[in-house]
């Protein structure tokens, strides 16, 4: 079971979610996507780490062999190459295809391995916890996601992956739910919350993934998430309330679900509508 | 001399576009024949690189110096790799900021941003 959890923003709880899930779960897996700032590893602290570089593949030019046909320019549909007396070469525009190498008739492109970052893979008692990091200035952590996802497929098919998603709806968060068997999507009862459900609601409805709600920061009162949420017909899978004590165990990095009961009934009941969901889909499509 | 300016329209009463990589057109003026024609952005509209492709067009067209509000960071290398000297607009029409630069009255085009990639979009 793969679960994925997303929002549209950063700061609506997908780590909160994400961290309690894996923990009333274990044994389990917490792999963390948001390569530009995870932190599931504050709350997790794990020990026994194995870290691995990721490198991408970039061409380089011998220009005395480059004859300017620009065949390569053409073909790059990423725009990463320009001629102008030599051939130009932009790193961070490059998608690592090895196109250009494929049209060069003058064997005048090679490759070289650049590090963009590194994933680090440790344990926090039953949980294995995997994150990513993405060297600060790099555009794309696509690379590291793959990586990542590749090492939390190697588990046990019995043993449950949670997925903490980068935030909003972009490549690196399509790649990031590709695998995933449900998602679970995080909401603040905001407008502006309701702005961000939508992002990720219609991503994941593009790709056709099982999905439900978590209202998080819940105050007495209206929640237009909620609202959302019953317009369209959405599952809610579980309310958790604007909590000053949340708030505390957040900020000094303890995982809710260990230290205080009623957390950790929340999450375990959310965790059992999630896979009473997955179950059944799987059902309806056996 | 030619001129290259990047164009809203394709005519000489252009305005300048406010994008180099995403401008619709360029206008290369020839300040001999007085004569200014215009070249397609074909990459206006592409995903990404946009500046690199629409400066490679600018270096492809001959042009000797390039007129522009703003140019981000990889457009400027490949324009600058090119020996293309850059200078930026003052005015909104582009045939007004080609005579202000003949008489010598654009300063030179010397911060480069560094770009407005939507890597969070």
């Amino acid at each position: 079971m793969r679960i994925a959890v997303l929002s549209g923003k950063g700061g609506t709880g997908k780590t909160l979610v994400a961290v309690n899930l894996a923990t009333v779960g274990a044994p389990s897996i917490y792999v963390d996507c948001d390569v530009e700032e995870p932190n599931g590893h504050l709350f997790f602290k794990p020990v026994d780490i194995h870290e691995e570089e990721i490198t991408v593949r970039i061409p380089i030019v011998d220009h005395t062999a480059c004859t300017g046909c620009r065949k390569c320019v053409e073909f790059c549909n990423f725009n990463a190459l320009a001629y102008t007396d030599k051939l130009l070469v932009f790193d961070d525009v490059c998608h690592s295809c090895g196109g250009c190498l494929l049209v060069c008739q003058e064997n005048a492109l090679a490759e070289r391995e650049k590090n963009i970052g590194r994933v680090q893979a440790g344990t926090s008692g039953d949980v294995s916890v995997l994150t990513g990091i993405l060297n600060p200035g790099e555009a794309s952590g696509i690379p590291i996601i793959h990586r990542l996802l590749d090492s939390s497929g190697e588990a046990k098919a019995s043993t449950p992956v949670f997925i903490d998603c980068p935030p909003g709806s972009a490549c690196i968060v399509m790649e990031s739910i590709k695998d995933a068997d449900y998602c679970v999507l995080v909401a603040e009862p905001t407008i502006f919350g309701v702005h961000n459900l939508n992002m990720v609601y219609e991503l994941v409805s593009l790709f056709q993934k099982p999905f439900g709600v978590v209202l998080n920061k819940c105050l007495k009162g209206e929640n237009p998430a909620e609202a959302f949420c019953v317009e369209h017909g959405i599952k809610i899978l579980a309310r958790i309330p604007f909590d000053h004590e949340l708030g505390l165990l957040n900020s000094d990095a303890k995982i809710a679900a260990q230290e205080d009961e009623t957390y950790q009934e929340l999450f375990w009941h959310l965790l059992q509508t999630v896979g009473q969901e997955v179950t059944d889909e799987t059902t309806a499509h056996s | 001399m030619k001129i290259a300016v990047p164009a809203d329209q394709n005519n000489m009463k252009t305005s300048v576009s406010a994008s180099f990589g995403r401008a619709a057109f360029y206008l290369v003026y020839d300040s001999e024949t007085q004569e200014g024609k215009f070249i397609d952005n074909t990459a206006a509209a592409a995903a990404g690189g946009a500046g690199i492709k629409a400066a490679q067009l600018v270096v492809d067209s001959g042009a000797d110096v390039l007129l522009t509000p703003r140019c981000g960071e990889n457009a400027a290398d490949v324009i600058l790799a090119a020996n293309i000297r850059m200078y930026r607009t003052l005015y909104e029409s582009a045939k007004q900021n080609i005579d202000a630069f003949l008489e010598g009255k654009l300063p030179d085009l010397d911060e480069i941003h560094a770009g407005y990639h939507g890597h969070r979009g």
